[in-house]
């Protein structure tokens, strides 16, 4: 009887934490309004662009995402599959705003074409290897 | 235990001279100079120590150029910054003087920058003291970007009457301030609640922040309440694609206006200080980032000319010096 309380609780507190982390996974591009998700970057694929980008991530991105972009000290990968299926308009929207309470602050006294360049360059980044294809070829 | 010798060569040579000759009228010079170098010299070098601990990576200070006007702009989560800001002038019929302040801001979340001042200041023909300290929080209200962003600023701050560093203007705040002797007025103790409502917008590369300022002394007295505005603008809104150190991006210009608004009994202008000039920092790549301000006085009250220094750097990621490094 008491283990399968103890099962049952275990059971409901994997789901919230699940819950939870879907949550706060998914919550500030569900906050992006269907117009900025919109906006096109007027920097895209430009080279130049992607050198100042690259410049301006290594200036005020790299101490918390790594100078490989790749994430350190439990902040996220810019290289991951949700940064890349995101749009344009929604990292612009993200780089304005910020995710106060998950430890992102705004961007927004960055001008915005800088902020543009910035994107720019982090389409022009690798994408991190999926975990099933790290198996599948160790 | 024998002392090493003292690094600073005026101080060594003071010392020196004392035990050489024994002489007495060299002790107060020798205990003044210790006084100077503890009280001007002092944040310096701790300023410089905090420079040398800091990890070596690029900087890139986002704030806009203001010395009195606060924008939205918060310490990135993480970071802290380490800054010395300079008043200097010679107010009318009285001794100029330097005050410095040491500043550290910490961005403590996000949404909450946490800063600590400590203050001094020397008059010639006078004296060098210490002043006192502030401690001050800001916090950005709304989680996301408005045309206009308001950000709460709540500040004690224990000062006494021989402050010089004008890091605001409140109330019937005036030359008078600046013209006091050291001995007389640093009896003169203020423990002040101070908040702020800072509102600031960033329109097309520019930014533009209103500051309204209402003060307390805990130990008497009315409201005071001041202001400051400030626009400013980068040089440039698109960086460079290469690396370079005085390329327009690294610079940024503005003006601001600040002053008293005197008290709750007699709200307005009259019998109070006002301030205006022009600003610019640096922002040198790799580097910390300069400040400069000329600052002229627009009324009676105010002192002719302050000149206004900053040389700030940020230690990025300071919290992860103290954090488990990541398992590899």
């Amino acid at each position: 009887m008491r283990r399968s309380r103890i099962m049952w609780m275990a059971l409901i507190l994997l789901s919230i934490s699940a819950a939870a982390l879907v949550a706060a996974e998914s919550s500030w591009l569900s906050k992006v309004p269907p117009a900025d998700r919109q906006r096109v970057n007027p920097y895209a694929g430009r080279p130049d662009a992607i050198a100042a980008g690259k410049l301006l991530f290594e200036g005020s991105c790299a101490k918390c995402h790594g100078s490989d972009a790749e994430g350190r000290h439990g902040r996220p990968s810019l290289r991951s599959e949700r940064v890349a299926h995101a749009t344009d308009g929604e990292l612009a929207w993200l780089l304005r705003n910020g995710s106060l309470h998950k430890g992102m602050p705004t961007w927004n006294s960055l001008p915005e074409p800088e902020r543009w360049q910035l994107i720019a360059f982090l389409r022009s980044l690798p994408r991190d290897s999926p975990p099933s294809a790290a198996v599948a070829h160790p | 235990m024998a002392k090493s010798p003292h690094p600073i060569p005026e101080v060594r040579a003071a010392q020196k001279s004392v035990l050489r000759h024994g002489d007495r009228s060299s002790r107060p010079r020798f205990q003044r100079l210790l006084a100077q170098f503890s009280l001007s010299r002092g944040p310096t070098l701790l300023f410089l120590l905090l420079l040398c601990a800091a990890p070596h990576k690029t900087a890139r200070a986002q704030e806009p150029p203001y010395f009195v006007t606060y924008s939205e702009a918060l310490e990135e989560p993480g970071n802290l910054e380490v800054a010395q800001k300079g008043t200097t002038g010679s107010p009318k019929d009285a001794n100029g003087f330097y005050s410095a302040t040491l500043e550290l801001e910490y961005g403590a979340e996000a949404w909450w920058t946490t800063e600590l001042y400590l203050q001094g200041q020397a008059t010639t023909n006078d004296s060098t003291i210490f002043t006192g300290f502030r401690w001050e929080n800001r916090f950005r209200v709304l989680p996301t970007e408005h045309a206009i962003n308001p950000v709460l600023y709540l500040e004690y701050e224990d000062v006494n009457g021989a402050d010089k560093s004008v890091l605001e203007v409140t109330g019937h705040d005036s030359i008078a301030d600046l013209q006091g002797r050291n001995a007389d007025s640093r009896g003169d103790i203020s423990r002040t609640v101070e908040g702020k409502l800072i509102l600031s917008s960033n329109p097309k590369g520019w930014n533009i922040s209103e500051n309204w300022i209402m003060e307390k002394d805990m130990m008497g007295g009315a409201w005071e309440f001041g202001y400051a505005v400030g626009a400013s603008r980068p040089l440039a809104l698109s960086a460079s694609s290469r690396a370079c150190t005085f390329c327009r991006q690294n610079f940024s210009a503005g003006a601001e206006v600040y002053g008293g608004l005197a008290t709750v009994h007699d709200f307005g202008f009259h019998d109070t200080s006002q301030y205006a000039g022009p600003t610019a920092y640096f922002n040198i790549p790799h580097g910390p980032t300069l400040g400069f301000s000329p600052q002229f006085g627009l009324s009676d009250n105010s002192a002719g000319v302050l000149w206004r220094l900053k040389i700030s750097y940020e230690i990025q990621q300071f919290r992860d010096l103290f954090s488990k490094k990541e398992a590899q």
